[in-house]
């Protein structure tokens, strides 16, 4: 299960709702800390909070093992700040994204929300949260403390709507047992396309798939979506105003996933969580996935596993990556300056804290953070740390999250054999084109 | 004591709960339909019947992914409802009869009843799994073909989400039909066994048509719920291939809720309704034709 699919009851999550709320409310009552740790890093006007008492709600889709970290540490923020009651309700994402701007119009909706990077145009668009351009000058926060890509990705119409918290790509993941079994090094995962092709040669000899591929978005599209700019390649135009994943690069990245099923290294209809299920359960060696399961892997230690960056197929290195990024909600009854400011104190705090995110299954978006030796520490996460250079993020366009499930239908086809790369993502493409042009009048940009 | 107000009176509390979650809903759809709405957005313009006229035109956005989903409700409401109308019956005949163990049986058909859509789609999507589910698995072992690809092509799909369906609903069935033929008098069996009729004429001329308005509720039921189909193929096979096995619910919600496209949802809601009634208004006049 990745950290989006997680399935939860309705009274699962509400009981971490109101857990939450009850660890918070506690935190109110309990006396509070010294306010100035909050801001432990360089003098600024908004990183402390002295006026009255603010409680603030941040509502966010942690509803995996990340959840829990994320409650502690807001624990330890409520318990070190006696003005500031931080209480969180935990979604499932698909939930929490249909649901939030009825809140928010309804003025029911949180102070702060954690939002994916490619939602944040959508949301900005849609006025359900506000710039944090104030935010992050009163923080002194600027591109050189993030890794460029994830700064840039907060900007929608020059104006910053997110602060990163984190970033997540997709790793490379591979079983030792069946790479020793095939007669390979067991330590020295493939690194490039020769090496990756021997390899599953070797592990085919042996009679293993070795490398299942999933038709579905989570996470054999992803896998697809990695190859593509691999290939040189790009899901969309440089303005994200047409879509480019018929291009020869896409088809030819498409179609060297499509061939695994036909050269034996994958068995075809390959169901959702197959892959990975597969790889724990030693009969798949490779599984390209998100980086929040690092957790869940080494909840099984009967699983002899590695994770290292994704080989590079293609002419160039590339990976699916996404980031959670803090937002401030609009108030349609007026924003109260009280809340901003602590709200700010809260971010801040949370992004210096970030080191123990880490340790949710998340690379820190702090630069900071990831040269902190704790964090190195963090041997697995930290592999796939390495690999954000080369990130390839969604652009940021109000609706395009819409537009680029139509990727991911079109590889669903030609993994499952039921079109041909190219004839799946020409129609992926001609339907997304139009969703675009659809969106530009919706969304009038 | 009794004005000519009284049973306006006693219909008022209905009424208004009616008016407010039934009526007021279908207004509001309608009015919807006309525009292009978002409800977050400031702006949201009239466009008349564009959304409505977009499902009949083939250059469209939403053409392609609309007709696909008919279809896909199709085929599902087609290949389910003779199962869903005709096994139950046949359960709620055997479970009629007085035999040991009788309450027994009828709680464990009706018991996948009670379970919610997200359990039962989770359960089996992992039990269809083509490479690791429990289904191949024991298919393989009576030495059938044991890489039936269950949920990821067609028509192996519509085979799990009807037979999920069948197993899931036919509890639901056979209880109303239990309680129709419950209703039937003893005495017309014991007339019928007097003239010397078989089981099959008891069952043709006595059974069936004391069920018929069971049979003609349960077949009007089935054919709505049949057509409403969403949770089963958005949990287990979540449309695939490609969106084959998208149906129009889900395809409405995907485009209302999840792309923030009111208007045309709405549109597609109300075309959706009009064809159910149409399908009713045909089911109810082949039923009437029946009884003349």
């Amino acid at each position: 299960m990745t950290i989006q699919r997680t399935e939860l009851s309705r009274r699962r999550l509400l009981g971490l709702g109101l857990g939450a709320g009850a660890a918070a409310t506690l935190g109110i009552a309990g006396c509070g800390g010294d306010d100035s740790e909050g801001g432990a890093a360089s003098g600024d006007g908004g990183k402390t909070y002295t006026g009255p008492k603010v409680s603030l709600n941040l509502w966010n889709g942690f509803t995996g093992g990340d959840g829990d970290i994320f409650k502690k540490l807001v624990d330890t923020f409520n318990a070190e700040h006696a003005n500031i009651a931080i209480t969180v309700a935990t979604y499932r994402w698909e939930d929490y994204y249909a649901k939030l701007p009825g809140a928010v119009s309804s003025g029911n909706g949180p102070d702060v929300a954690v939002m994916h990077m490619d939602q944040l145009a959508t949301f900005a668009a849609r006025k359900v949260i506000q710039p944090v351009d104030d935010v992050a000058s009163a923080l002194g926060l600027s591109e050189a403390d993030f890794a460029p890509t994830v700064w840039q990705g907060g900007l929608y119409q020059d104006k910053r709507y997110g602060i990163p918290l984190d970033m997540h790509p997709v790793g490379f993941y591979y079983n030792k047992t069946l790479l020793e079994r095939a007669g390979l090094d067991p330590d020295k995962p493939p690194t490039n396309r020769a090496e990756l092709e021997e390899a599953l040669a070797a592990l085919k000899g042996k009679g293993i798939q070795g490398f299942w591929m999933s038709p579905f978005q989570f996470t054999g599209g992803m896998t697809g979506y990695s190859l593509v700019y691999q290939f040189g390649g790009s899901l969309y135009n440089a303005d994200a105003t047409k879509a480019a994943f018929n291009s020869p690069e896409a088809v030819e990245a498409v179609t060297w996933c499509a061939k695994l099923v036909a050269d034996g290294h994958s068995p075809a209809n390959v169901g959702q969580d197959a892959d990975y299920l597969a790889l724990k359960s030693g009969k798949n060696a490779f599984n390209v996935n998100g980086i929040w399961q690092v957790n869940d892997l080494k909840k099984s230690p009967q699983v002899r596993w590695g994770v290292a960056a994704m080989p590079q197929v293609g002419s160039r290195r590339s990976v699916w990556a996404n980031s959670h990024n803090f937002t401030i909600v609009q108030q349609p009854r007026g924003a109260d300056s009280n809340k901003v400011a602590g709200a700010k104190v809260f971010i801040n705090w949370l992004s210096q804290h970030s080191l123990d995110w880490a340790a949710g299954g998340q690379v820190p978006a702090r630069r900071s953070v990831l040269d902190d030796p704790k964090f190195k520490a963090l041997t697995e996460v930290n592999t796939l740390a390495g690999e954000l250079p080369d990130a390839a993020f969604p652009p940021a366009a109000p609706g395009i999250g819409d537009v680029t499930l139509l990727f991911y239908t079109a590889f669903n086809e030609a993994v499952l054999g039921k079109k041909s790369p190219k004839q799946a993502l020409d129609d992926g493409v001609a339907k997304a084109d139009k969703l675009l042009e659809d969106n530009r009048k919706k969304y009038g940009s | 004591m009794h004005g000519r107000a009284t049973p306006y009176l006693f219909l008022l509390p209905y009424l208004a709960i009616f008016g407010v979650f039934g009526l007021l809903p279908i207004v509001l759809g309608l009015w919807l339909s006309l525009h292009q709405w978002d409800f977050q957005l400031p702006d949201k313009p009239f466009v008349g019947l564009d959304n409505y006229r977009e499902l009949f035109s083939a250059d469209s956005l939403v053409f392609g992914d609309w007709w696909e989903s008919v279809r896909a409700t199709a085929i599902f409401t087609v290949a389910s409802v003779p199962l869903l109308v005709v096994l139950p019956l046949g359960m709620a005949l055997l479970l009629n009869r007085s035999f040991p163990g009788r309450t027994f049986f009828r709680a464990l058909y009706f018991a996948p009843y009670v379970l919610g859509v997200a359990v039962v789609g989770l359960l089996w999507r992992f039990l269809l799994d083509a490479n690791l589910g429990l289904v191949n698995h024991l298919l393989g072992a009576v030495g059938l073909p044991s890489d039936t690809p269950w949920v990821t092509a067609t028509p192996w799909a519509w085979v799990s989400l009807v037979g999920v369906t069948v197993w899931w609903t036919c509890g639901f069935n056979a209880v109303i039909y239990l309680a129709g033929l419950q209703d039937i008098p003893a005495e017309l069996y014991e007339a019928a066994t007097v003239d010397g009729a078989s089981t099959w004429d008891k069952f043709r001329h006595v059974t069936l048509p004391g069920l018929r308005p069971v049979l003609l509720f349960v077949v009007t039921t089935t054919i709505l719920a049949s057509a409403n189909m969403f949770g089963q193929s958005y949990l287990i096979t979540q449309g695939a291939p490609g969106n084959e096995t998208r149906t129009v619910v889900s395809y409405i919600v995907e485009r209302g809720l999840a792309q923030n496209d009111a208007g045309r949802a709405a549109a597609m809601s109300i075309t959706l309704t009009l064809m159910l009634v149409l399908v009713s208004v045909a089911n109810f006049r082949i039923f009437r034709y029946q009884e003349d």
